[in-house]
Protein backbone atom coordinates (compact mmCIF):
# COMPACT_ATOMS: atom_id res chain seq x y z
CA UNK A 1 0.00 0.00 0.00
CA UNK A 2 1.29 3.33 -0.99
CA UNK A 3 2.10 5.57 2.15
CA UNK A 4 -0.42 8.19 1.18
CA UNK A 5 -3.11 5.62 0.97
CA UNK A 6 -2.82 5.24 4.69
CA UNK A 7 -3.25 9.05 6.01
CA UNK A 8 -7.25 8.40 4.58
CA UNK A 9 -10.07 9.82 7.04
CA UNK A 10 -10.72 6.14 7.85
CA UNK A 11 -6.65 5.97 9.29
CA UNK A 12 -7.13 9.48 11.08
CA UNK A 13 -10.60 8.38 12.83
CA UNK A 14 -9.45 4.63 13.55
CA UNK A 15 -5.82 4.92 14.41
CA UNK A 16 -4.69 8.19 14.14
CA UNK A 17 -6.68 10.67 16.05
CA UNK A 18 -7.05 7.42 19.01
CA UNK A 19 -3.39 7.80 19.12
CA UNK A 20 -3.41 10.89 20.10
CA UNK A 21 -6.20 11.17 22.22
CA UNK A 22 -4.45 8.06 24.16
CA UNK A 23 -1.45 10.07 24.49
CA UNK A 24 -3.19 13.51 25.44
CA UNK A 25 -5.20 11.06 28.15
CA UNK A 26 -1.80 9.36 29.39
CA UNK A 27 -0.35 12.44 30.06
CA UNK A 28 -3.30 13.73 31.84
CA UNK A 29 -3.83 10.54 33.64
CA UNK A 30 -0.24 10.65 34.41
CA UNK A 31 -0.22 14.10 35.99
CA UNK A 32 -3.47 13.63 38.23
CA UNK A 33 -1.67 10.22 39.63
CA UNK A 34 1.43 11.85 40.00
CA UNK A 35 -0.45 14.45 42.14
CA UNK A 36 -2.35 11.76 44.17
CA UNK A 37 0.13 9.19 44.38
CA UNK A 38 3.68 11.43 44.87
CA UNK A 39 3.53 15.09 45.09
CA UNK A 40 0.48 15.66 47.79
CA UNK A 41 1.57 12.90 49.95
CA UNK A 42 5.65 14.11 49.61
CA UNK A 43 5.07 18.03 50.35
CA UNK A 44 4.00 17.81 53.97
CA UNK A 45 7.27 15.84 54.68
CA UNK A 46 9.91 18.17 52.47
CA UNK A 47 11.78 20.12 54.85
CA UNK A 48 10.34 23.90 54.97
CA UNK A 49 13.67 25.24 53.69
CA UNK A 50 13.17 23.04 50.41
CA UNK A 51 9.50 23.46 50.18
CA UNK A 52 9.97 26.80 47.49
CA UNK A 53 11.66 24.55 45.37
CA UNK A 54 8.57 22.72 44.32
CA UNK A 55 6.11 25.25 44.96
CA UNK A 56 7.67 28.08 42.99
CA UNK A 57 9.09 25.61 40.15
CA UNK A 58 7.94 21.82 39.78
CA UNK A 59 3.99 22.84 40.85
CA UNK A 60 3.29 25.68 38.42
CA UNK A 61 4.85 23.31 35.68
CA UNK A 62 3.13 20.33 36.22
CA UNK A 63 -0.12 22.20 36.50
CA UNK A 64 0.06 23.96 33.06
CA UNK A 65 0.51 20.31 31.53
CA UNK A 66 -2.34 18.94 33.77
CA UNK A 67 -4.52 21.61 32.27
CA UNK A 68 -3.52 21.48 28.79
CA UNK A 69 -3.47 17.54 28.47
CA UNK A 70 -6.81 18.00 29.84
CA UNK A 71 -8.31 20.13 27.62
CA UNK A 72 -6.11 17.98 24.53
CA UNK A 73 -7.51 14.96 25.87
CA UNK A 74 -11.26 16.22 25.81
CA UNK A 75 -10.81 17.92 22.31
CA UNK A 76 -9.43 15.08 20.60
CA UNK A 77 -12.15 12.43 22.47
CA UNK A 78 -14.81 14.59 20.93
CA UNK A 79 -13.16 14.39 17.90
CA UNK A 80 -12.87 11.07 17.66
CA UNK A 81 -16.71 10.60 18.60
CA UNK A 82 -17.71 12.35 16.27
CA UNK A 83 -15.42 11.21 12.86
CA UNK A 84 -16.87 7.43 14.26
CA UNK A 85 -20.52 8.68 14.49
CA UNK A 86 -21.41 8.38 18.03
CA UNK A 87 -20.41 11.90 19.48
CA UNK A 88 -24.35 12.64 20.00
CA UNK A 89 -25.50 8.83 21.03
CA UNK A 90 -22.13 9.06 23.71
CA UNK A 91 -23.48 12.32 24.93
CA UNK A 92 -26.83 10.74 25.48
CA UNK A 93 -25.58 8.20 27.18
CA UNK A 94 -26.95 5.58 24.44
CA UNK A 95 -30.49 5.92 26.01
CA UNK A 96 -32.83 5.01 23.60
CA UNK A 97 -30.33 3.74 21.33
CA UNK A 98 -29.89 -0.07 22.75
CA UNK A 99 -26.10 0.29 22.60
CA UNK A 100 -24.33 -0.46 26.18
CA UNK A 101 -20.97 -0.18 24.52
CA UNK A 102 -22.17 3.59 24.04
CA UNK A 103 -23.81 4.01 27.13
CA UNK A 104 -20.38 2.49 29.02
CA UNK A 105 -18.77 5.44 26.80
CA UNK A 106 -20.56 7.95 27.19
CA UNK A 107 -20.40 7.43 31.00
CA UNK A 108 -16.87 7.86 30.68
CA UNK A 109 -17.14 11.10 28.41
CA UNK A 110 -19.02 12.92 30.79
CA UNK A 111 -16.87 12.11 33.27
CA UNK A 112 -14.28 13.27 31.58
CA UNK A 113 -15.51 16.30 30.97
CA UNK A 114 -16.61 16.76 34.41
CA UNK A 115 -12.71 15.73 35.54
CA UNK A 116 -11.65 18.49 32.97
CA UNK A 117 -14.21 20.61 34.23
CA UNK A 118 -12.76 20.22 37.83
CA UNK A 119 -9.24 20.67 36.74
CA UNK A 120 -10.50 24.72 35.52
CA UNK A 121 -12.50 26.23 37.44
CA UNK A 122 -11.87 24.21 40.75
CA UNK A 123 -8.57 22.68 40.82
CA UNK A 124 -6.51 25.89 39.34
CA UNK A 125 -8.30 28.96 41.00
CA UNK A 126 -7.65 27.63 44.04
CA UNK A 127 -3.43 26.29 43.22
CA UNK A 128 -3.62 30.05 41.90
CA UNK A 129 -4.33 31.32 45.10
CA UNK A 130 -2.03 28.48 47.18
CA UNK A 131 0.70 29.76 44.81
CA UNK A 132 0.42 33.37 45.40
CA UNK A 133 -0.48 34.33 41.98
CA UNK A 134 -3.87 36.18 43.36
CA UNK A 135 -2.79 39.17 45.47
CA UNK A 136 -4.37 40.29 48.80
CA UNK A 137 -4.75 36.56 50.30
CA UNK A 138 -3.59 35.98 53.83
CA UNK A 139 -2.33 32.53 54.63
CA UNK A 140 -5.30 31.05 56.26
CA UNK A 141 -6.96 31.69 52.53
CA UNK A 142 -4.54 30.17 51.01
CA UNK A 143 -3.83 26.90 53.40
CA UNK A 144 -7.68 26.83 52.45
CA UNK A 145 -7.39 26.91 48.94
CA UNK A 146 -4.71 24.36 49.10
CA UNK A 147 -6.97 22.24 50.98
CA UNK A 148 -9.86 22.47 48.46
CA UNK A 149 -7.31 22.03 45.31
CA UNK A 150 -6.26 18.77 47.18
CA UNK A 151 -9.76 17.20 47.87
CA UNK A 152 -10.70 18.34 44.32
CA UNK A 153 -7.27 16.55 42.78
CA UNK A 154 -8.51 13.28 44.68
CA UNK A 155 -12.12 13.54 43.70
CA UNK A 156 -10.37 13.34 39.90
CA UNK A 157 -8.50 10.40 40.90
CA UNK A 158 -11.90 8.80 42.25
CA UNK A 159 -13.43 9.58 39.10
CA UNK A 160 -11.09 8.08 36.76
CA UNK A 161 -11.38 4.49 37.88
CA UNK A 162 -14.80 4.48 36.30
CA UNK A 163 -13.67 6.86 33.73
CA UNK A 164 -11.45 4.25 32.35
CA UNK A 165 -13.74 1.71 32.71
CA UNK A 166 -16.21 3.06 30.65
CA UNK A 167 -13.67 4.25 27.82
CA UNK A 168 -12.28 0.29 27.84
CA UNK A 169 -15.07 -1.64 28.51
CA UNK A 170 -17.07 -0.52 25.31
CA UNK A 171 -16.27 -3.61 23.03
CA UNK A 172 -16.92 -5.91 25.80
CA UNK A 173 -21.02 -4.67 25.76
CA UNK B 1 -15.73 12.04 60.99
CA UNK B 2 -12.55 12.37 58.82
CA UNK B 3 -12.93 13.01 54.81
CA UNK B 4 -12.53 9.40 53.25
CA UNK B 5 -11.12 11.79 50.41
CA UNK B 6 -7.93 12.28 53.08
CA UNK B 7 -6.91 8.91 52.00
CA UNK B 8 -5.19 7.69 49.08
CA UNK B 9 -6.69 3.49 49.73
CA UNK B 10 -10.05 4.81 50.88
CA UNK B 11 -10.03 6.90 47.52
CA UNK B 12 -9.15 4.19 45.47
CA UNK B 13 -11.82 2.23 46.92
CA UNK B 14 -14.43 4.59 46.18
CA UNK B 15 -13.10 4.59 42.33
CA UNK B 16 -14.00 1.13 42.09
CA UNK B 17 -17.13 1.16 44.22
CA UNK B 18 -18.51 4.40 41.61
CA UNK B 19 -17.43 1.40 39.05
CA UNK B 20 -19.71 -1.38 40.33
CA UNK B 21 -21.98 1.21 40.68
CA UNK B 22 -21.46 2.45 37.46
CA UNK B 23 -21.74 -0.75 35.95
CA UNK B 24 -24.95 -1.62 37.01
CA UNK B 25 -26.27 1.60 35.55
CA UNK B 26 -25.17 0.37 32.29
CA UNK B 27 -26.98 -2.64 32.42
CA UNK B 28 -30.15 -0.55 33.39
CA UNK B 29 -29.65 1.85 31.00
CA UNK B 30 -29.38 -1.00 28.25
CA UNK B 31 -31.64 -2.90 29.31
Amino acid sequence: MPWHELVTYDWWARAGVPWLHAMAATMWLGYIWYFNFTHDPTVPKIPQEHRPGVVRYILPDALFWLRWSAVATVILGLVLAWMTHFLQCGLELGIGWHNAGETAIGIGMWLAILMAANVWFVIWPNQRRNLGFVPRIDARARARAARIAMLASRVNLMLSIPMLYGMTSARFY
Amino acid sequence: MKNPLDSLTQTIILGFLLTAGMVGLIHLIAS
